[in-house]
């Protein structure tokens, strides 16, 4: 069995699989900070009803980014040894560094966040989830480093076929890295928000008395938090695009399925790209948008896939489908966040149900989003892992294919299963809304602490 | 400084691979001997408590399993590239089971009809992931790993010995004693007497377990013999086997004895003289019979990186991970 094959099926299920949970746990980790500090400030019980019933949430998602991440971590070495031997003298310590600075930072306090509120008390168990938040973007900023590394690699010199850091603070912002955090970041606030405006449009949906109230705070919230971020993620997304054309001009004629270099070229809006023919079948095309969009002026020249030959260039067609289901799901979200600005202006923003049951629909959108924007990313660099250095067929592991099936086969299995868990859980969380007051671990507090805080509970109400 | 800087690098990060894997072994350890006595819990409701001991600091405890393979790579990385592929399927499955019992204490805690399959995944992970470490303890130090112009040349099955698979079920009782002195001073009452109990039987096969890898290694591995039984090593070494002999004599003796957190104790220096004969029994060598440190050093500015790092870093985990340990201080289940 072909072990490069296998190994980037693996890889990708296994990463794609993970940042599943990152790309929602930074969002939410940000609102049950913001939850936190408005409850404490105003002392309103919904605030500390919706950070309560997020916090569980987040407890599970956070639990399965956990244990798939550390299982990446040693991928590295399972299935690309090769490329861990090349790379080590500059990955490692942005790998190293991001345990030291985040996963310690968030496993060091999500005990206190999760289990500590009696024990610290209020203002310390804030501070506890202020850290956690800001751990997971202390995580966001030292892979996203690494993996802009890898499509922009400078700083570098080649020793007997090793890269060697020449200047560590070259690597780590490296010329597409800012871009990309500033695009990740804003893709983990949006996916988390859009849960949020989902869930509680469902439970509006649902009109029972007693979650009214938090769903109608949530839901107005996040809306407009969507109508800041959804517009400033497509200005990033249009400036990262600006400097994919500068750095990684193949990765973006396969996101256009632009085949001749040319000035003044079309936007095509959707086509079938045909790799053998090298033309696009079915394609609709508008004159001159291309460059206006990609190029930010009429004549702008686009590099076309011809410029290289055919085994330097990207697979096309996944890469020109993944970028427009990605910028698709933003439109829409974007037409949701704006469609919130008019009801809210007509003061029909909690009633329309039209609008609820599209809210609901649109829930998934930002995970599909992220998992197309990175294989556009991870596929538009192919065929190197380490883009026009290191060639990904030269980077995996001298183990037998049978190894990778086997492993990938459990994955594959174990994952889903999972998956199918955290629905079940999540969803029956989401089901009971806030009615009910189960702790996030019926085991995490003593006795006295539940009993008292049932009671606390009581005199609010 | 000067003296500083003449310091040798590889030695330096030798010791912090070492120190991050033997915090790794005593505080997932613990983790794991907790899951690995689960299924013998005298009474359902005690596995919660058994829980309850670990929700907080689980998390925490892992993350130094990741530390020690990162540091690996940076530090060691032409042996990070052997050793990993290597160990390609026993490390496969020890990550399936860290991710069963990992997300078995949140899945286990939403309650429910599924609750059994929950407590089950947690005892079958860590056992799992217990063997797994074990075994790649085994053949680590017991069989040689196949290597070709500088890369991993074996099969994926090599690491599969009698001995490898002695050490696996070995861990699992040293894992298991770890927890059940870690319960004897975590809980009260008959949860307490069932870790008394536990750690008796598992200090038992714990010292079976450390006396055969003590025989075993000498007699196969010819340098590992030179080592201990050659004279200026011999008085060099001989307080690591007389230290580990009075830690588990002291697991004995603290058992029936007052103080609840003596056992634990006298456990965790039963495991770090036991590492530490290990490693003194293949020092220099970080692929066994292979390559040694300087071999597979990174570059030295790499090793400056991650040393600024590590110094400037480690210890403040050190002290948050020890409030966080503060701050569930004392008995479980005792409001």
């Amino acid at each position: 069995m072909d072990t490069v094959l296998l190994s980037r099926l693996q890889f990708a299920f296994t990463i794609g699989y993970h940042i599943l949970w990152p790309a929602f746990t930074i969002g939410i980790a940000w609102f049950i900070v913001v939850l936190n500090a408005l409850w404490l400030r105003t002392g309103k019980p919904t605030y500390r009803d919706l950070a309560t019933f997020w916090t569980k949430v987040f407890a599970l998602a956070f639990a399965m980014g956990v244990v798939t991440g550390v299982v990446i971590s040693y991928e590295i070495g399972l299935n690309w040894s090769r490329y861990a031997r090349a790379t080590a003298n500059v990955i490692g310590p942005l790998l190293t560094l991001e345990v030291l600075t985040a996963f310690f930072l968030e496993a060091g306090f999500i005990g206190i966040m999760l289990f500590g509120e009696h024990r610290v008390g209020r203002k310390l168990h804030f501070l506890a989830s202020v850290i956690v938040a800001t751990g997971t973007l202390i995580s966001a900023f030292w892979i996203v480093s690494a993996n802009s590394w890898m499509q922009t690699p400078v700083a570098f010199t080649v020793r007997d076929g090793q890269f060697v850091a020449t200047d560590f603070w070259g690597v780590v912002f490296n010329p597409s890295m800012p871009y990309r955090l500033v695009h990740m970041i804003l893709a983990s606030f949006i996916t988390g928000n859009f849960v949020v405006v989902g869930v509680s449009a469902f439970w509006l949906l649902r009109a029972r008395s007693e979650d009214q109230n938090a769903a109608q705070t949530a839901f107005s919230m996040c809306l407009w938090f969507a109508a800041i971020l959804v517009p400033l993620q497509i200005i990033a997304g249009d400036q990262h695009g600006l400097n994919t054309r500068e750095y990684q001009p193949m990765k973006l004629a396969a996101i256009e399925a632009r085949w001749e270099t040319a000035k003044s070229v079309p936007i095509t809006f959707i086509a079938w790209p045909d790799e053998n023919a090298e033309r696009n079948d079915y394609s609709i095309e508008i004159p001159l948008l291309g460059s206006i969009i990609l190029t930010h002026s009429l004549d702008g020249e686009v590099k076309g896939l011809k410029e290289v030959p055919a085994s330097e260039r990207p697979p096309v067609l996944p890469v020109f489908l993944a970028f427009r289901i990605m910028v698709g799901c933003g439109l829409v979200l974007l037409g949701i966040a704006f469609i919130a600005l008019y009801l809210r202006w007509r003061r029909q923003l909690f009633d329309s149900r039209w609008y609820l049951y599209a809210c609901v629909a649109c829930t998934p959108l930002g995970f599909v989003a992220t998992l197309a924007g990175w294989t556009v990313t991870e596929v538009g660099r192919q065929p190197y892992v380490i883009y026009g250095q290191l060639r990904t067929a030269a980077a995996v592991s001298p183990v037998a294919g049978g190894a990778v099936f086997g492993s990938l086969a459990v994955a594959l299995v174990l994952y889903n299963l999972l998956l199918l868990s955290f629905f079940f859980y999540g969803g029956r969380l989401v089901w009971r809304g806030l009615r009910t007051d189960t702790p996030i671990s019926p085991v995490g507090r003593p006795i006295g602490a539940i009993s008292a805080s049932v009671q606390a509970r009581g005199a609010v109400q | 400084m000067i003296q500083f800087f003449s310091l040798d690098l590889s030695v330096f990060f030798a010791v912090a691979v070492a120190f991050v894997i033997a915090l790794y072994v005593i505080l997932d350890g613990f983790d794991l001997g907790i899951g690995i006595l689960f299924p013998l819990a005298p009474r359902p409701a005690d596995r919660d408590l058994m829980i309850e001991t670990l929700a907080p600091i689980w998390d925490g405890n892992e993350t130094w399993l990741v530390l020690g393979g990162m540091v690996l790579l940076t530090a060691f990385p032409a042996a990070f590239a052997i050793l990993i592929p290597a160990y390609y399927v026993p490390l496969a499955f020890m990550l399936f089971g860290l991710v069963l019992r990992g997300i078995s204490f949140a899945f286990r805690a939403q309650g429910g009809a599924l609750q059994l399959a929950w407590t089950s995944a947690f005892a079958g992970g860590s056992i799992l992931a217990a063997f797994c470490q074990g075994a790649i303890l085994g053949s680590f130090i017991g069989t040689p790993i196949k290597v070709a112009d500088g890369h991993f040349a074996g099969g994926p099955f090599d690491w599969i010995t009698p001995f490898s698979v002695a050490t696996g079920l070995g861990l699992i009782a040293g894992h298991a004693l770890l927890g059940a002195c870690w319960l004897v001073w975590k809980v009260d009452g008959t949860l307490q007497a069932f870790g008394r109990k536990s750690a008796l039987a598992t200090l038992v096969i714990t010292g079976g377990a450390i006396a055969l890898v003590s025989v075993w290694t000498p007699l196969s591995v010819p340098q590992i013999a030179e080592r201990w039984f050659t004279v200026p090593h011999f008085v060099a070494l001989a307080p690591l086997p007389l230290i580990a002999a009075a830690a588990w004599i002291g697991v004995l003796r603290a058992l029936s004895g007052p103080h609840d957190w003596l056992p634990f104790l006298c456990a965790i220096v039963l495991f770090l003289a036991s590492l530490g004969g290990l490693g003194a029994s293949i020092w220099p060598q970080i692929v066994p019979g292979v390559m040694d440190i300087w071999a597979a050093a990174s570059e030295h500015q790499t090793q400056m990186t991650s040393l600024f790092a590590l110094a400037g870093f480690v210890p403040v985990i050190l002290a948050y991970v020890g409030f966080s340990y503060w701050t569930f201080r004392g008995k479980v289940g005792v409001s």
